[in-house]
């Protein structure tokens, strides 16, 4: 239609090469520390400081094991994430529902709720809970850890069955109990299926907030040890190569799962 | 039944919220004017002075969290807005591949991407300790421990959430109306300023908002970038609360330090509207 524009063709296309090049730049800086991790995971060091390269190692794959304070936190990580997730689905695809297909009294109270909950600095609310857990004197351990864990992830999940409800049509669901389904049939045959991306997406969102968070945890944990808290405890004597090893198998299999995910998506489409 | 149904569905997240959102609050407000000490125990003495005495204590650490905060910020957005515009305008089918590309250090965990950057800028490391040793660099040259160490942390760490609300916003913007402009005799500079940018700015307040309030409270950056002479206010509450056991300094600065954010937040949610904050923040 504009066609051939007066200005400047050849260097607004330079323009954009330049601008391909600097994104480029930057996915390289973003991904820098994930190749530093992922090298010195095979780094033969000697010392207890990880960061010369020493010469290439399969060692520390093969005592991913030994350390048994860093396995029992990182065991600990998994299931806090798994228990939390599963809990913050559920009750926050609850209220997905309610606030993306109801009318109902306090929405906007409801509303406000779960945008300060989003944007309540962790360490606040990690502060918080503390100050509850102090005043009512309760030991905190891994039950604490999970309370916060679905406290800062049940928004998100909210947000995102909301979002995936508003975009389906009533009627399939009217039609659904016209033809005699019970409401709970109609939720399981008909709403469920059509909010499931959105279901999963808010679960995968939690999980990952979950097994990555230091803040809020650093504050409930009590003595339990998670994978992000015994790494940051570790900082000042000397990181051990097996963390590097745990982040790399980890960064693997969320890596895999996204692209399963996007290849499937695609097939689907 | 039926119009039980939503406060049905409403009510485990309602009591979650209340009872972990709503009650820790009035606790640590609570918490925030009493007296005391761990071993005797703290008692309620309406003590407002506890505010005054842990700003007072702490406001070095307080201005720079704030300072900080905003120079990762602003950081952010320089470097964040390009590759959002790159995606949104010039990816074409590569669009998801860039995004994707663009959130792959979120399958690395926070703390320890940023022990990777303590790696990798180390005194003595791969990067440093090979170009002193090339003679290319002062022996007693080094980034970690400085201020551009924990700032340049925080803008690594958060900046995939300064790029991703512009980019939603972008991606928005009609071609139409950026040729409209072009039709009209605008330059590229022109259709930029007075077209495009206007409509990505409700993408760069999200932007703004979901970077300024975790970098400005963040512990862990200045934790494992900055040494002893870049204290931030997250590193000092976690002190208070967890090895000194001072809970009412440490209420009252976390109180402090959420007040000033969320007059700042509000201000801008009202300007942008609650839903859309929310969406950005969704993305």
């Amino acid at each position: 239609m504009s066609g051939e524009r007066p200005v400047g063709t050849r260097r607004a296309r330079a323009g954009d090469r330049l601008l391909h090049l600097y994104t480029w730049l930057i996915i390289i800086w973003l991904s820098s520390p994930i190749a530093v991790m992922i090298m010195f995971g095979f780094n033969d060091k000697q010392s207890k400081s990880n960061t010369t390269w020493q010469g290439f190692t399969l060692r520390w794959y093969a005592e991913l094991f030994e350390l048994s304070d860093l396995t029992t936190a990182l065991l600990n990580s998994l299931v806090i994430a798994l228990v939390s997730t599963a809990l913050t689905v559920v009750v926050g695809t609850m209220l997905g529902l309610a606030l993306g297909r109801h009318r109902f009294r306090g929405k906007s109270v409801t509303n406000f709720l779960i945008f300060a909950a989003i944007s309540t600095p962790e360490l606040v609310m990690g502060a918080s809970l503390l100050s509850l857990f102090v005043s009512g004197n309760v030991p905190r351990g891994a039950v604490t850890i999970v309370v916060a864990h679905v406290l800062f992830s049940l928004s998100f999940v909210v947000v995102t069955v909301r979002a995936r409800i508003v975009t389906l049509d009533p009627s399939l669901e009217e039609a659904a109990r016209d033809l005699g389904a019970t409401a709970w049939g109609t939720f399981r045959q008909v709403t469920l299926p059509a909010i499931m991306p959105g279901v999963l997406a808010g679960g995968m969102l939690a999980f990952a907030l979950s097994i990555d968070d230091y803040v809020v945890t650093s504050f409930v944990n009590g003595s339990t040890v998670t994978f992000p808290l015994w790494i940051v405890g570790a900082v000042k004597t000397g990181v051990p190569a097996q963390v590097n090893v745990m982040g790399t198998l980890i960064f693997g299999v969320g890596v895999l799962i996204a692209v399963g995910n996007a290849v499937a998506a695609r097939r689907r489409a | 039944m039926r119009r039980l149904t939503p406060y049905l569905l409403a009510l485990p997240s309602w009591m979650w919220l209340a009872i972990f959102l709503v009650v820790p609050m009035v606790a640590m407000a609570s918490v925030s004017l009493q007296t005391g000490n761990a071993i005797d125990g703290f008692a309620m003495t309406f003590s407002f002075s506890n505010y005054s005495d842990a700003i007072g204590r702490y406001s070095t650490q307080l201005a720079r969290s704030l300072l900080y905060g905003a120079l990762a910020t602003v950081a952010m957005l320089v470097i964040g807005y390009p590759v959002a515009y790159f995606i949104a305008f010039k990816a074409g089918a590569r669009k998801s591949m860039f995004l994707f590309l663009l959130l792959l250090p979120f399958f690395v965990s926070f703390v320890l991407r940023t022990i990777s950057w303590n790696f990798l800028l180390s005194d003595n490391g791969i990067l440093f300790g090979t170009l002193k040793d090339w003679g290319l660099l002062p022996d007693d040259f080094h980034v970690l421990a400085t201020t551009f160490a924990v700032v340049g942390g925080l803008t690594y760490n958060f900046l995939p959430f300064m790029i991703l609300p512009i980019y939603v916003a972008l991606e928005r913007v009609d071609p139409r109306v950026v040729e409209a402009a072009h039709d009209l005799y605008a330059t590229r500079a022109a259709a930029f300023r007075r077209v495009v940018l206007p409509l990505s700015l409700p993408g760069v307040f999200a932007g703004v908002l979901m970077t300024f309030v975790p970098a400005t409270a963040d512990p862990i950056n200045a934790a494992i970038l900055g040494g002893r002479s870049n204290t931030m206010i997250g590193n000092i509450i976690q002190t208070e609360y967890l090895t000194n056991l001072d809970y009412p300094t440490a209420s009252a600065l976390s109180f402090t330090l959420m007040a000033v954010l969320l007059v700042g937040i509000f201000v801008y949610a009202r300007a942008l509207g609650t839903e859309n904050v929310l969406e950005a923040a969704a993305r």
